[in-house]
């Protein structure tokens, strides 16, 4: 039991975070623009998740220019991929054993 | 307890976005109605108009003319092609905008780019290709190449849609395929293909995912 709670990643914790994995682990890179209306939230505030997770190193960030424009796309780091399977894991489990 | 409904919920929640964010699930079972009707409509006007009531077919006879002489049979031929082609990405473009809107989901995502990208490569090499034999008098070929050309475009892009059609996509390079056994049924598995097949799909899926 206490592997299992120790697999529950708290820099996960919150549901704006696990909406950025789940795209990122499903899609090679995702723009920012996409991922706000795919979570429908604000610029703000999913800026400040993205701010999380790449401190935490779980996700890096790529910016480039299409034309003339500023594109900033997001895709997961080796470290995310695994460490958010874990957590996954970590919540299936946590449902089967109760 | 309180913890185990949130991560019921939460997982939920991933499964949902995983799926969102990586399926174009806004294709309409109308768009396959549509375009069956459309491809049968294309094959008689071919068929009646086109090859005079079926009285020109493809044989040795057909094979020894002059390209001259089948030269406007065989614009006529891409014209229709053409026409039933446009007709159909147009409109599936319409219900596929107009069930995303319904959705309240965006049309164009970094999902539809992909999946378009990858229906259109095989798709645009198919018809290059069928327009060189065209413009060679390889008539006999041309359907089973659009039938096996069009199958390839779908497993393709089944990747990034419903799974059906990945299935649909099988079921076209079969039909081109077998198509290219019978010479001269060109027209019978064109309907078949195109049209009968596209309207058991569109039919399914509507009933399905939007009824």
């Amino acid at each position: 039991m206490k592997d299992l709670i120790s697999n529950i990643n708290k820099v996960f914790e919150s549901r704006v975070r696990l909406g950025i994995m789940s795209v990122l682990m499903v899609n090679e890179t995702y723009d920012f623009n996409s991922l706000k209306e795919t979570l429908d939230l604000t610029d703000g505030n999913l800026a400040s998740h993205l701010k999380a997770l790449e401190e935490k190193g779980m996700i890096k960030v790529n910016k480039q220019f299409i034309g003339r424009k500023p594109n900033t796309s997001y895709s997961a780091t080796e470290t995310g991929f695994t460490e958010f399977r874990q957590h996954l894991k970590a919540l299936e489990t946590l449902i089967k054993e109760q | 307890m309180k913890s185990d409904t949130k991560s019921i919920e939460d997982i939920k929640a991933i499964r949902k976005i995983m799926e969102e964010s990586s399926r174009f699930l806004s294709l309409s079972g109308l768009s396959g109605i549509f375009a069956g009707v459309t491809a049968i409509a294309g094959a008689l006007v071919a068929y009646f108009f086109i090859l005079d009531n079926g009285s020109i077919h493809f044989d040795e006879y057909f094979k020894d003319l002059s390209p001259q002489v089948t030269f406007s049979i065989r614009w006529q031929l891409i014209a229709d092609a053409a026409f039933v082609l446009v007709l159909s990405v147009l409109f599936s473009l319409y219900f596929s905008i107009k069930k995303s809107k319904r959705d309240g989901k965006n049309f164009w995502t970094p999902i539809s780019k992909r999946l378009l990208i990858n229906l259109l490569i095989p798709l645009v090499t198919g018809g290059v290709f069928v327009f060189v034999l065209l413009l060679q008098n390889n008539v006999q070929l041309i359907v089973p190449c659009f039938l096996i050309f069009y199958g390839l475009a779908l497993v393709n892009a089944g990747k990034f849609t419903f799974g059906e059609v990945f299935y649909l996509g099988i079921l076209e390079i079969i039909t081109g395929l077998v198509s290219a056994f019978f010479q001269g049924w060109g027209i019978i598995f064109w309907i078949f293909g195109f049209g009968i097949l596209h309207i058991i799909y569109g039919l399914a899926m509507y009933r399905k995912y939007e009824a």
